[in-house]
């Protein structure tokens, strides 16, 4: 039996971004059910128990991260709704926000009442104008319906929501990151501790929650633990630390498919069947030869390991850095891995922050050689240069502040790894790429 | 006592709240690092300070992170325990510690710091142009210490390093060779939390970031010059001292800024007699770690050309050169006369760019004469208010205030006060006896602006018949002078000065006084007629014997001063 979308399910209804039809499905409800029925300490707790997990990339238990905020803190609190959505071929929180944002709003005051915030802050990404614009209407109608403001509908709770269009930087999405932005300044992560529930936006305790999450957290109080707990993948019994991949998710297939798309479904399902059941195959009848499980950050799976299950524990065992935002990417056999690599390193190099020396020239030294190597002018050498330089940067290593360098790492890494022979095949024929632009001259110094 | 554990050494750390650069400093092991400065914020980026830190239990087991942290960033407490990149250089004679071997199993203690340290280095020369030898900071470059210490020696870099253009253009005073920049924002971070200014920013991400002004506004404000020291690399330059000396080349000794009555401590770098550069020497009791620019490009005057040289004396209105021979018992018998005839007429004033020891010469000499002769403070120059900062955007001083340019514009005022106070019990001020009509006057100067002092003077002033007027330029004083005599700058001479604190510090000679000139230590002790060499210690000693007040300082130089009044 094909999996009815619950996050999805109204995205193709007329009006589905409007109040008058959110409610008509019933929304809201749930939120002013809460706000009547359950304190926020049980908010946290359901939400605690149903497992969810923070569905920007890292994985960390939702309810678990609500928990950290000081007890009894006289306030403010804040609650920052992280929309800075620029993993490479993601958008499945675009599409939520733009087809269903009351959804996501609902998540929002639930959230916002469970962590005893009295304003939210909406970070979302620069170009995603459509979307700003949905979620302005849709706050607007909230306000108007008395759904915000002042003593929300008598209970005495009060909660605004600020959207904040921010100015167009990967490392935003970081969550100190886009705490520092949201201030009003450079977008450098900050040093931890102290974590942002101790010491977030403005000095002030703050919990960053990813936009599909909080759509997460509407369900989770609506349908129940039970229902959550139904779908995805249980806990590994061997591993005492693994939270398990509970719930729906929304996977976001790009690249060489013929039907790039993004599709709910529970947790766990392998690369293979996303491509052939939900992404119509790979495109002009060609072989896949290589993905990215999560975004580009995660790394790289080769054509082999496409019976990888996409849940949190899944790409860890084939080398890839984790699920992160399970938007797949696929390359086809015809395209050079040298190519895709460089690619990648200009991305990272282009949005390392450039705090952190390993990251800001690591990023940076990795462009070059990959250049020269599509240039065909790689060494044997280089390869390894890359592995090493890709190793010993970021957060795992501890010689980064922030991810970011682990994302730029990962996929350097896995990709020589995993194809090293065309990489090794490419330096010896010495043929310059399509897509190399005019060479320079290259001297050492 | 909390103690940690410096690669196994036991170090103690008292009660303070230290890091690991600090604990490791305090168990004499340098953890090398580029953004950490102690008076600004820490932002852990540079990621040289990197090392490996866990905890002792009280049962005596270790417990380690399996990554290296950065130093700056990581707190130490009571069994904290830290193994730096040098652990293979530790103290023999003390038993490691029982490492875990889950630990041990990423490598033997030490090595993930020090290739990580290794990796920073060579991280930061990717794009730094190995341009040493034409770097005005080469010799003092903490990327060349460092690297040389640290790092590879050799780079697996073959590809073009960026280059992106210098900017001269940010300051009137500095200079910035963008290219040299390693990112560590020590300067941004200077002027948006001490000056308060916030003119530098960084520009760009990632390895094209650089650091840059706003459009429109300059590095323009009175402490700008201190990011020049901060700059662990050769990338912010001061245009006053750009390429006039190699600084192996320079000697330092230990100054005190005469600008104004913080009395800031200085480095003074000299060269031949020539001091080309003051550098603020840190020092918690004066100003903490910086000084301004006023003081920090205030040591022009000792180098002019328009100095006196040499004793001058009037003769049928014109003033003839004479040696130090002939002058000295020709003043002593024409002032001698002039008390002789009238002690209440003459007066001897006494500048505050003396110091505490000349002052108190001078004193004994002259009251030793008769207990008539009246001593007087000199001309104390006030410019404006004392300027604070941090400044907000209007201006405006913040709380708390982390540095202060005081408006008395003079190193030594409370020293010389106090002398006068104990010689004749209070202190007349200049202003109180410029109208008078006076027999004689002996005006020991050493106004490094002549502005200062003439700004005492009223327009219609009449100079007694007998003037000795010592100072460094001339002046409306010196015209009118029977005796010129010259004055030395506070590099030529060693003594002690009193900040508006009471803080008295000694300091030691930097350079020889040009030509003839003669300390005016040496002249009040050649008036005195004593004999032998003069020691700057053995009078302080006496100054320290007659007046309780100056007590503490009467023994060994204490490096930062001492407190001898609130």
């Amino acid at each position: 039996m094909p999996y009815e979308p619950v996050l999805l399910a109204r995205i193709n209804k007329p009006d589905s971004p409007k109040l008058e039809g959110y409610r008509a499905d019933g929304g809201y409800s749930t939120f002013e059910r809460a706000l009547v029925d359950l304190k926020p300490e049980q908010v946290v707790a359901q939400v605690k128990d149903s497992g969810l997990r923070g569905r920007g990339g890292a994985g960390f238990p939702c309810g678990l991260k609500w928990t950290f905020l000081p007890k009894d803190h006289p306030g403010p609190i804040y609650l920052c709704v992280n929309a800075d959505e620029s993993e490479p071929c993601t958008y499945n929180n675009r599409i939520l926000m733009e087809k269903d944002p009351h959804q996501v709003l609902e998540g929002v005051m639930l959230a916002c009442y469970a962590i005893k915030s009295r304003k939210a802050f909406f970070y979302v990404r620069y170009e995603y104008g459509d979307a700003f614009r949905t979620l302005t209407a849709a706050v607007n109608e909230l306000y108007a319906a008395g759904l915000l403001g002042e003593n929300i509908l008598g209970s005495g709770f009060n909660l605004d929501i600020v959207l904040h269009r921010g100015a167009g930087a990967y490392i935003c999405g970081e969550e100190t990151g886009l705490i520092e932005s949201l201030e009003g300044k450079r977008a450098w992560p900050r040093i931890k501790p102290p974590f942002p529930a101790i010491e977030g936006a403005f000095r002030k305790p703050t919990i960053v929650n990813n936009v599909e999450t909080l759509a997460c957290v509407t369900q989770v109080m609506k349908r129940g633990i039970d229902w959550f707990k139904s779908l995805g993948v249980p806990p590994d019994p061997k591993n005492p630390r693994d939270a398990g991949s509970y719930g729906p998710k929304l996977y976001t297939i790009a690249g060489h498919v013929n039907e790039p798309k993004c599709v709910e479904l529970p947790m766990g399902i392998t690369i293979t069947d996303l491509i052939e059941q939900h992404g119509g195959g790979v495109w002009k009848g060609r072989k896949a030869k290589a993905a990215n499980p999560g975004g580009l950050s995660m790394g790289f799976v080769r054509a082999d390991e496409f019976h990888m299950p996409l849940d949190f524990n899944g790409p860890g065992r084939f080398q890839c850095l984790g699920l992160g935002t399970a938007a797949v990417t696929v390359i086809d056999d015809q395209t050079s891995m040298v190519d895709v690599l460089h690619n990648t390193c200009q991305f990272f190099a282009h949005e390392s922050c450039g705090q952190c020396t390993p990251c800001r020239e690591g990023t940076g030294w990795m462009e070059k050689i990959t250049d020269r190597l599509r240039r065909g002018q790689g060494r044997k050498e280089d390869l390894d240069i890359l592995i090493d330089v890709a190793d010993r940067i970021g957060i795992m290593p501890g010689t980064t502040i922030c991810g970011l360098a682990d994302g730029a790492g990962w996929p350097v890494k896995t990709a020589i790894r995993k194809f090293r022979e065309e990489f090794e095949g490419a330096i010896k024929s010495g043929e310059k790429s399509k897509y190399a632009k005019t060479l320079r001259v290259v001297g050492a110094h | 006592m909390p103690t940690v554990y410096v690669n196994d050494t036991p170090v103690e750390i008292g009660n303070g709240k230290l890091n690991c650069i600090q604990a490791a400093g305090l168990g004499g092991v340098l953890v090398p690092s580029y953004c950490w400065h102690e008076a600004l914020t820490v932002v852990a980026s540079c990621r040289m300070c990197l090392v490996e830190v866990g905890d002792r239990k009280p049962d005596g087991t270790i417990v380690m992170q399996p990554k290296v942290v950065p130093g700056c960033q990581t707190p130490v407490k009571d069994g904290s325990v830290i193994v730096t990149g040098e652990y293979d250089k530790r103290n023999p004679a003390v038993a490691p510690l029982n490492y875990p071997a889950d630990f041990l199993k990423g490598g033997k203690p030490g090595e993930r710091a020090k290739k990580s340290q290794a990796d920073t280095l060579e991280g930061l020369l990717i794009n730094h142009p190995l341009d040493c030898p034409v770097c005005d900071k080469a010799g003092e470059c903490k990327l060349q210490d460092f690297s040389y210490k640290y790092g590879r020696s050799e780079t697996r870099m073959v590809d073009d390093k960026n280059t992106p253009p210098n900017k001269p253009q940010i300051s009137s005073k500095i200079t910035l060779f963008t290219d040299r920049c390693i990112m560590c924002t020590r300067c941004v971070r200077f002027t948006r939390e001490i000056s308060g200014t916030a003119e530098l920013t960084v520009t760009g991400r990632g390895h094209h970031e650089e650091i840059d002004v706003f459009p429109g506004r300059p590095l323009e404000n009175k402490l700008a010059g201190n990011v020049v020291d901060l700059c662990p690399v050769g990338a912010l330059g001061s245009k006053d001292f750009l390429y006039t000396q190699r600084v192996w080349y320079l000697k330092t000794v230990d100054g005190v800024c005469s600008g104004c009555s913080t009395g800031c401590s200085t480095h003074t770098d000299t060269n031949k007699d020539i001091v080309y550069r003051l550098r603020p020497r840190v020092n918690p009791q004066a100003q903490g770690h910086f000084m301004c620019d006023d003081g920090r490009h205030g040591y022009h005057f000792a180098n002019s050309g328009e100095r006196f040289l040499r004793p001058q004396v009037k003769t049928d209105g014109r003033f003839q050169a004479a040696s130090w021979a002939q002058v000295t018992p020709q003043l002593k018998q024409d002032i001698g006369a002039a008390i002789g005839q009238n002690p209440g007429g003459v007066v001897v004033v006494l500048s505050p760019f003396l110091t505490v020891e000349e002052a108190f010469l001078f004193a004994t000499f002259f009251k030793g004469l008769s207990a008539d002769v009246r001593l007087a403070l000199g001309p104390v120059p006030v410019i404006g208010e004392d300027d604070r900062y941090p400044k907000d955007v209007k201006g405006q001083p913040v709380e708390p205030v982390k540095f202060t340019i005081r408006a008395e514009k003079c190193p030594n005022r409370r020293g010389v006060e106090a002398v006068l106070s104990h010689f004749q019990g209070s202190v007349i001020p200049f202003a109180d006896l410029v109208r008078q009509d006076l027999a004689a006057m002996w005006f020991a100067g050493g106004y490094p602006f002549k502005e200062h002092l003439e700004a005492a003077f009223p327009a219609d002033w009449k100079a007694p018949s007998l003037l000795v007027a010592q100072d460094l330029f001339p002046t409306l004083l010196t015209a009118s002078a029977k005796y010129v005599l010259p004055a030395t700058a506070s590099f030529e001479k060693e003594g002690t000065y009193v900040n508006h604190a009471g803080l008295a510090q000694t300091f030691p000679r930097a350079t020889r006084p040009p030509q003839e000139a003669r300390t005016e230590l040496q002249l009040g002790f050649d008036l005195l007629g004593r004999r032998g060499l003069v020691q700057t210690a053995t009078i302080r000693a006496e100054v320290a014997a007659a007046i309780p007040l100056f007590g503490p300082i009467g023994g060994a130089v204490v490096q930062n001063g001492v407190k001898v009044g609130t």
